[in-house]
């Protein structure tokens, strides 16, 4: 009988297989195989911009600058997001089940509206004549020139991915009992303490899975960059989606550079596996 | 304290939805490349909407493909998921491994992977010329993990031996797997689906490296829009989309209340 | 699906103008009423063919007011039209090359198809099919890029050139020509044109280069020009120029000058946007219909460049989009005060100064767009 049930996930293996596991293995075979299929390095110096003859890097000519400020953007967007969002999931966790729902549709609301068209309108309101400057202008500031910054591409971010912080806050956090919080007020514990020491340590669960939602879509973006920060500089992902589509198509170093992107992820999401070791399988659902 | 919050909670919402409430005043602004610039109310863009080709068939292929991949994710999620619930502890993890994948990789190094695969799988195969059943075969895989992740606790939660039970009581495994088991999952499968549908229509940046020529989503052809001045009309879709799943979303939430309340009344 | 969707869509339409406005647009109907130019829909319906044609042109770069051509073609024709855009040479080179995508008929321009026929994805055309083309006019025939004109039908023209707001920038200043989008004075109210060609192009014709420059040492001055230009620069953009310079955001910026019909519109663009073409010249550019390699549908891909050829349809398809027609009948019923307006229709002066792009060699391209990457790291 349990084997029977077992083949139940056959198709799904297969499936994944064929479509999670070859493509990756595709991007690894261009990263690492020249025009003519030959095995190479050639793609991965070309991202450090190294020079085997010399024995060393130019600098200026690799993408690691690309990289680091990508890694810096996202960065930003994460800690950001995690300051706004914390305080919010846990008021939405304190409150009656009837207003928890309505808040969490609320939060989950404006995913409905097409991400570009949101950063679109996020544009016009940063802009010289948009709102946002024509409110300061009242109080006699500005104008501000956010747009076409970094700092606008992190409002972007931060804007279109707090959803992603604050539902996983909140689904950790609306286990916190009240007899938890209550028990240590009644220890003696202050309002600090008690954060630091009840609320703090059993929502870490979810801070991480915020910080990988929120995290990984940030750092691997190709478009809000494009849009908000005037494409000035590239992110990783315009860099990547250039090689694949754009002016200078090149697989192979596309490749190599997304091979980058996705280690450097898996690299930080085993920093983040080292502070949570609970069983994935025992968390459930990773949102809600 | 209260009241700080809630004045906190408040200035977050009204962030989150003061850009959506930009685009629904686009649409009803008749000035075309100035949205910004009130000009006067009208309903031009709703108007242009119906007759514009690009938009409509961008709107029936997103919804086509969402549909679809919804119910193979489903389907798929659901098996995988009883599937790998039986399993050992450590093939288990294994498959959750490969589940989370495509969930954790970044999306546009799932698109370029796709990309190269079905360039190359196309060259023996015409099917997998990048179009629709490309971009259903990609959304069918990152929906997957989701559905699969919402039903695996609430088999965790399953009285094991209930499944047993029916079938010491002479049901047939299938039967006991409707009767018992499908009721007691249900609620995951539905949440799934729904999950699967939202990532579907939502995702921009996987359909835009596999889309090709024949079949573009509403999320690509939006996106060759913003590159140059945005038509209003695509602002026109996009608040009769929202409005639907507004009013779509308060009547589940309404049910939902409703459902508490007489849950804790029986309770009482 | 569709015909539920477009119910459903249609039902909502109607209730939410039975709702409001029906007064108001009846009156503006009536006031102006356009002249009809080819009235097809009164011809019989053609059989429908069951063959698609899938059409890449540029973003607005099709007239779907005046005839709107695409519904008159497959009214007229039963060849059904799957028409997308595209907004660069290179998007759309790397889409088709890729073999990613399945297209009948591509409008690039001049230097693209010299590269697409090089890379043999172009089909010779059959001139049998496409009576028409006599009305292009021989100026624009076998050019640089198809010296004997057999891949292509040229579709519209136009030169590159500096728009700028009259209200901010100093009439003394267009004196330096191309140096204008280096002048400190307008920091942070330049745009630069996000694509690599044009940009070096730019940069090449104000150094003295040619435009079709190899030469590598002459390529890195220019990037070397371009990485000092980039501080001063708001946003490099493409067609995002419209809004950025109607609403005064930006005050220069160097675009094609057959956006002048958005940009300086008297309505919905900005008027005090003026435009001109610096002395040192600048690149005349072709932008000419051709039918890929790999079509199965050649002889409907003819037939359809053919019906863009009929002077109701170039005349309705040069008023859209504004760019300069080659076509001679459409360019005689546009109004003369446009025929003669040197934004639209560069004069000689100008056309002697300027250069057709050709298709570079493969290193010069790679070069150029390493060099383009290094610029925005």
């Amino acid at each position: 009988m349990k084997k029977k049930t077992t083949a139940l996930a056959a198709p799904f293996g297969i499936w994944m297989a064929i479509f999670t596991i070859v493509p990756i293995a595709m991007v690894l075979w261009f990263a690492f195989t020249d025009a003519n299929g030959q095995f190479t390095l050639a793609n991965v110096q070309e991202i450090f911009a190294f020079d085997p003859s010399k024995g060393e890097t130019l600098w200026e000519d690799s993408f690691v600058s690309t990289i680091l400020y990508s890694l810096w953007l996202g960065f930003l967007t994460t800690v950001i997001s995690l300051i706004i969002a914390y305080p919010l999931a846990f008021s939405i966790s304190r409150a009656t089940e009837r207003v928890q729902l309505t808040m969490v549709m609320l939060v989950m609301l404006p995913m409905w509206m097409n991400f570009l068209l949101r950063t679109q309108a996020i544009k016009s309101l940063l802009s010289e004549s948009g709102l946002l400057n024509q409110f300061i202008g009242l109080f006699g500031f500005g104008p501000l020139e956010i747009l076409n910054t970094d700092a606008a591409i992190v409002i972007g971010l931060v804007y279109d991915f707090l959803p992603y912080m604050i539902l996983p806050l909140y689904s950790v956090m609306v286990k916190i009992g009240k007899s938890e919080i209550e028990a240590a007020q009644d220890l003696g514990a202050n309002t600090f303490s008690v954060f630091r020491r009840v609320v703090l340590p059993l929502s870490v669960p979810g801070i991480l899975n915020g910080i990988t939602m929120v995290f990984v879509p940030s750092v691997s973006t190709f478009v809000i960059s494009t849009l908000l920060g005037g494409s000035k500089r590239m992110m990783i992902g315009d860099v990547i989606e250039s090689m694949f589509v754009g002016e200078a198509p090149n697989m192979g170093v596309g490749s190599a550079l997304s091979l980058v992107l996705m280690v450097l992820i898996f690299l930080c999401m085993a920093c983040t596996r080292l502070v949570d070791k609970s069983d994935d399988y025992e968390k459930g659902g990773l949102t809600l | 304290m209260k009241t700080l919050s809630k004045i906190y909670n408040i200035i977050i919402f009204a962030i989150l939805y003061f850009p959506i409430v930009m685009v629904i005043v686009f649409s009803f602004n008749s000035a075309r490349y100035t949205p910004m610039e009130w000009k006067d109310f009208s309903f031009q863009w709703y108007e242009l909407l119906f007759q514009n080709e690009e938009i409509l068939s961008a709107l029936s292929v997103t919804l086509e493909v969402a549909l679809i991949s919804t119910l193979a994710a489903t389907l798929l999620g659901t098996t995988a998921a009883i599937g790998i619930h039986a399993m050992n502890k450590k093939l288990r993890s294994a498959m959750l491994t490969i589940n989370h994948f495509p969930m954790v990789n970044p999306e546009i190094v799932t698109g370029v992977a796709f990309m190269l695969l079905f360039v190359a799988l196309a060259v023996v195969l015409p099917l997998f010329k990048p179009g629709f059943f490309t971009l259903c075969i990609a959304h069918i895989t990152f929906c997957t993990p989701y559905v699969v992740l919402q039903i695996m606790p609430k088999l965790r939660q399953m009285d094991r031996h209930l499944f047993e039970a029916a079938l010491d009581l002479g049901c047939t495994p299938f039967r006991a797997f409707v009767k018992v088991m499908v009721p007691e999952i249900l609620p995951g499968i539905l949440t799934g689906a729904l999950m699967a549908f939202t990532m579907s229509l939502d995702d921009f940046a996987i359909s835009y490296f596999t889309s090709g020529s024949s079949a573009q989503t509403l999320s690509v052809t939006i996106y060759s829009m913003v590159k140059r001045p945005v038509t209003p009309e695509i602002y026109a879709l996009s608040t009769l989309m929202f409005g639907t799943v507004l009013v779509l979303l308060v009547l589940a939430n309404i049910g939902q209340i409703r459902d508490i309340a007489s849950r804790k009344k029986r309770a009482r | 699906m569709k015909r539920w969707l477009a119910v459903l869509l249609c039902a909502v339409l109607i209730l939410q103008m039975t709702a409001c406005s029906a007064p108001v647009t009846s009156e503006e109907e009536s006031e102006e009423e356009e002249e009809v130019v080819w009235d097809w829909e009164s011809l019989p319906a053609a059989e429908k063919t069951g063959v698609t044609l899938n059409v890449y042109n540029w973003g607005e770069y099709i007239d779907d007011e005046i005839v709107d051509v695409n519904r008159a073609f497959t009214h007229l024709t039963g060849i059904e039209v799957n028409y997308k855009t595209f907004d660069s040479n290179e998007d759309m080179y790397a889409l088709l090359s890729s073999g990613a995508a399945d297209y009948d008929v591509v409008i690039p321009s001049d230097y693209t198809i010299g590269k697409m026929i090089e890379h043999d994805m172009l089909a010779p055309l059959n001139f049998d099919h496409i009576p028409n083309y006599k009305y292009i006019d021989d100026q624009y025939k076998d050019l640089l890029y198809d010296p004997e004109n057999t891949y292509s039908v040229p579709y519209t023209w136009g030169v590159v050139g500096i728009f700028y707001n009259t209200k901010y920038v100093d009439e003394a200043d267009l004196e330096q020509g191309w140096e204008l989008l280096w002048d400190e004075k307008y920091s942070g109210r330049i745009l630069m044109i996000n694509n690599p060609r044009d940009a070096f192009g730019i940069t090449q014709k104000m150094l003295g280069y040619s435009l079709n420059s190899t030469d590598e040492e002459e390529l890195w001055t220019c990037y070397e020009k371009l990485k000092e230009q980039k501080p001063l620069v708001q946003a490099y953009v493409m067609d995002q120029v419209y809004d950025r310079m109607i609403n005064n955001e930006a005050w220069i910026a160097p675009y094609y000058n057959g956006d002048a019909c958005i940009i300086m519109d008297e309505e919905e663009g900005n008027p005090d946007v003026d435009f001109f073409v610096p002395e040192e010249g600048t690149n005349f550019f072709v932008d000419a219909m051709c039918v890929l390699k790999n079509s199965k549908h050649k002889a409907e891909a003819e037939a359809y460049i053919n019906f863009m050829c009929i002077p109701e349809v170039a005349y309705a398809n040069a008023e859209y989009i504004g760019y300069s027609s080659p076509h001679t009948a459409g360019r005689e019923m546009q109004d003369e005060e446009l025929r003669n307006d040197p934004v639209y229709y560069p004069k000689e002066d100008v056309l002697d100064r300027s250069e057709v792009y050709i298709t570079l060699p493969e290193e010069t391209n790679q070069y150029v767009a390493d060099l383009w990457l290094k610029l925005k790291r």
